[in-house]
């Protein structure tokens, strides 16, 4: 290991790394704007110059590498007239409009300029003013404060994978653009808004809403999708002003996806703030005293088999704990949380999770995808793959519907029935799979929530057995979920108990009159219409496809009003923290179960967020257990049978519409317009482009 | 840097056609081109492509060009905006087919290559940057031609003419006015970059 010398004290550090990431490992600041540790080294802002012993000039660190001996000095005179130096070039043609720019408060140049800057310009000539370009509706630009670092670049084309915004011209004339005013394509873009270093790209939904130091930040956990990235909710108020990624590397690195982002515009709108009853026809709104009444004439007498419970995707595993509870006591076989449909058992555990972790992607060497788009259905375990696969020796084959993934996928075709051929050892892939060192397949909803799904997970099993992708340190089976309810439901076996229907069967038997009364707990992604026989009671917070179909609303709290616990598709137990209250009359959904329980006299005795959770642990260990991946148990699970010919193909048709909240989000319809639908930009946000606010 | 004014806010690439493809004999040029680089690195031909792109659209290159070539070459669009507005021999806009450039950079600039615009504007009728009105030529300024040893320098389509002057540009463009093709390099009648003033060294050689 090279040492060094940093600042008269000696160091080792691993070789093969820059200068400015030995200043880091010893502690030292460096300033930058254009280094990022998670993107290709560009050099191209100057801010992180140090002096190293015989080089003539001041060196920029972040593209050097360290060489043994090397003597660093990053305190002298020079190193802070030159980091003054770059910053009175930078601002030469950066606006003076911090007060009037979202990003202040929180902008690198202002930060750094405010400890390392010049304290004045001399500059009398005219700054150069650049026009705002046209982006989507996601990200505003205010394109005459960029500083040409280059990362929104980099971070498209790298880690996304959707090289769309270049620097075209050159020299001074230099502009940030894609040059078509179009909307950016990634449903990763919004990350660029934070790697930004100044105010250039902003996020379009917040613009003007707040100031950072106003806002009230609250860590917890995502629900668009099933991955469990971690977010910081910023509120104010009551308000939730917006969303930010945390840093988390086995989860979601330092990325979000643009639906965990932006479809916090629909916690404000269609929300369910009143219960409501219908009467004569009419949902009308009630008190919460006349509501529970109301459900308890009607389960009078209603014996636990007319009675059944469809949990939706978005559920807390606290309130599923309580729907268990509640259906044990009302004696209801009658439960599944797993509303597509999905042929997935309740145990073992391994027969659902996406047991290779999202971090032992970056391990693999060899990946089938079945039935799944995971650029859609979980855009960073997608980012992770697009990793793995840059770095060299990944390869990546599909059986399904053909979809840009951003890396080079093989295609090996449509039908399931290529499963049968691979297990059964007659398909040239099985021997790939035996080859390779660390295969891994990873199964979609696609391709389980059919009715043939059971004996596809049977054949993804088998092959997973023969051909080595379940061993003592490895394990490449892996179920990739939609839903962020659904582990925790299935931990907490919310499947069918003896003689239950599940989510067809309910419906069905509704449609027979032999189910009278049907529990919807957040459950929209079902064909509601067909439960009109039956009274329907639904909990949720949305206004969504189900609530209008409803007998009876229960409103109640999304994911960022309540202390909740949800289980990603890897088997994480994370916590989610209230951000805000529910609005109205809308409470947390374990107590309206709660309550629901005691008014119709089969009470659930858990009475406070303690209670629930210490009950949690008592049905599922596991729960106990924050933030931690432990390998889920192996056993035997699927059906043997046959396979039909129908091709598979995703679940997701649409990316930014997938969920209650992004439906009622203007964001996401916007995103769905524009992105996928092809609908031309409002013609008043062009005309805005023209002039910059912020010549001079 | 280049003269030329920054194109105005970059919103769309300016003008377009509605469509572009290469002409039969085009495409066999381009793809003896891009066989010239290894398999995966097609990329690396963008450059001679977006030339026989601009010649065959008569001297610029509109997006669906651009749009061509990134196809042909299996590149994100935006990468070949980049190399496109990149190079100030590729016009993003329309301009005449005859381009004529003339070398405004220090030494031509000291030799008189004011003397050479002025005669340029007088012949071909227009201001640095815009087309004659024949339509026909499209003046421009330069930066340093890479040919000082003969300032002051001027380039039109494939050929240098140097050692200029008001007279000898006048020349040099009318013929072309003509039709003709006057012949390229020194004007004052000097070969190569042998000193103006006749050999001083290597007597004995021709
Ligand atoms: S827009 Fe922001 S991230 Fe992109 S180059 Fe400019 S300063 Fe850097
Ligand atoms: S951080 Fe080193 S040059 Fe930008
Ligand atoms: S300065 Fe004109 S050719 Fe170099």
């Amino acid at each position: 290991m090279p040492k060094v010398v940093i600042n008269g004290k000696e160091y080792e550090v691993p070789a093969g790394i820059t200068v400015f990431q030995a200043c880091e490992l010893a502690g030292i600041e460096i300033p930058h704007f254009c280094y990022h540790p998670r993107l290709n080294i560009a050099g191209n802002c100057r801010m992180c110059l140090v002096e190293i012993e015989r080089s003539p000039k001041p060196v920029a660190s972040c593209a050097m590498p360290v060489a043994d001996g090397m003597v660093i000095r990053t305190d002298t005179p020079l190193v802070h007239k030159a980091r003054k130096g770059v910053l009175e070039f930078l601002l030469i043609n950066h606006p003076l409009d911090c007060p009037i720019c979202d990003q202040g408060g929180e902008c690198d140049l202002q930060d750094l300029t405010l400890f390392y800057g010049p304290d004045h310009s001399r500059f009398r000539e005219n700054k150069r003013a650049v026009a705002d370009k046209y982006l989507g509706p996601l990200i505003s630009t205010h394109m005459t404060r960029c500083i040409h670092c280059t990362r929104c670049i980099r971070f498209l084309e790298e880690v996304a994978g959707v090289p769309e915004l270049g620097a075209v011209e050159r020299g001074e004339h230099m502009e940030i653009t894609n040059w078509l005013e179009r909307a950016l394509t990634s449903e990763l873009q919004g990350n660029v808004i934070d790697l930004c270093p100044v105010g250039a790209l902003n996020s379009k939904p917040y613009a003007y809403r707040a100031r950072s130091w106003e806002l009230t930040k609250v860590e917890s956990i995502d629900v668009m999708d099933a991955v469990g990235s971690n977010i910081r909710v910023d509120v104010r108020g009551n308000e939730v002003m917006r969303i930010l990624p945390r840093l988390h590397e086995d989860v979601n690195e330092e990325w979000i996806s643009d639906r965990s982002r932006f479809a916090y515009d629909g916690l404000k709108r269609r929300r369910l703030d009143v219960p409501m009853l219908r009467k004569a026809g009419r949902l009308e709104p009630v008190d919460w005293r006349e509501a529970l009444r109301a459900l308890r004439e009607r389960m009078a007498g209603l014996p636990g088999e007319r009675i059944a419970f469809i949990v939706g995707d978005l559920a807390c595993c606290e309130s599923m704990l309580l729907v268990r509870e509640f259906a044990l006591r009302l004696e209801s076989p009658h439960v599944d949380c797993r509303q597509d449909g999905a042929k997935l058992p309740a145990s073992p555990r391994a027969a659902y999770l996406f047991n290779t972790s999202i971090r032992g992607i970056e391990e693999a060497d060899l990946c089938l995808l079945i039935g799944t788009n995971p650029r859609w259905e979980a855009p960073l375990i997608n980012a992770r793959l697009r990793k793995r696969w840059r770095r060299g020796g990944f390869q990546v084959a599909r059986i399904g519907a053909s979809f840009d993934l951003t890396y080079p996928v093989e295609h090996l075709g449509d039908s399931p029935k290529l499963l049968e051929r691979i297990a059964k050892g007659r398909h040239p892939f099985t021997k790939r799979l035996k080859a390779a060192e660390r295969p891994m397949l990873i199964l979609g909803m696609g391709a389980l929530a059919r009715p043939d799904g059971a004996a596809i997970l049977h054949l993804a099993r088998r092959i997973a057995e023969s051909c080595g992708l379940v061993r003592e340190d490895w394990n490449g089976f892996n179920v990739l979920h939609t839903a962020a309810a659904r582990v925790g439901g299935l931990d907490l076996g919310l499947v069918p108990g003896e003689g239950g229907l599940d989510v067809a069967g309910i419906l069905a038997a509704a449609e027979r009159g032999e189910i009278e009364l049907v529990y919807l707990l957040g459950a929209d992604e079902i064909e509601v219409e067909r439960l009109k026989g039956a009274f329907v009671v639904y909990q949720g917070s949305h206004g969504d496809r189900a609530a209008p179909h409803a007998d009876l609303i229960l409103p109640g709290a999304a994911y960022t009003e309540k202390n909740a616990t949800y289980v990603n598709t890897e088997g994480r137990v994370q916590r989610a923290r209230r951000a805000a209250f529910p609005p109205g009359e809308a409470r947390e959904d374990w107590k309206i179960l709660r309550a629901v329980s005691e008014a119709v006299g089969r009470t659930v005795p858990l009475d406070d967020l303690w209670a629930v959770q210490r009950r949690l642990v008592e049905v599922q260990p596991m729960l106990g257990r924050l933030d931690v991946v432990e390998p889920g148990a192996w056993g035997a699970f699927g059906e043997a049978g046959p396979v039909s010919d129908a091709p598979l193909s995703s679940p997701i048709q649409d990316f930014y519409l997938t969920n209650p909240i992004c439906r009622a989000s203007p964001t996401m319809r916007r995103c769905s317009l524009e992105i996928l639908q092809g609908a031309p930009p409002p013609q008043e946000e062009l005309a805005l482009l023209g002039a910059t606010g912020t010549h001079g | 840097m280049s003269p030329k004014e920054p194109r105005k806010p970059h919103g769309a690439i300016a003008p377009d056609v509605e469509r572009f493809a290469f002409t039969p004999e085009n495409l066999e040029k381009a793809k003896a081109v891009i066989a010239r680089y290894p398999e995966g690195r097609q990329a690396s031909a963008v450059l001679p492509l977006l030339h026989l792109a601009q010649d065959q659209h008569g001297g610029w290159l509109p997006q669906a060009a651009l749009d061509y070539v990134a196809e042909l070459l299996s590149m994100p669009r935006i990468k070949v905006y980049e190399v496109a507005s990149f190079y100030d021999m590729f016009h993003l806009e329309p301009t005449a087919p005859i381009k004529v450039r003339v070398c405004t950079t220090t030494p031509c600039w000291l030799c008189g290559a004011e003397e050479v615009l002025k005669a340029c504007r007088e012949v071909l009728g227009c201001e640095v940057g815009e087309n004659s009105p024949d339509g026909r030529f499209f003046l421009r300024e330069f930066e340093c031609l890479g040919a000082c040893a003969n300032a002051p320098v001027m380039w039109i389509g494939e050929d240098y003419f140097e050692d200029l002057d008001y007279e000898r540009t006048k020349a040099v463009l009318e013929a072309i006015k003509r039709g003709e093709r006057p012949k390229p390099g020194p004007q004052s009648g000097r070969r190569g970059s042998m000193p103006a003033g006749g050999k001083t060294t290597l007597l004995d050689l021709d």
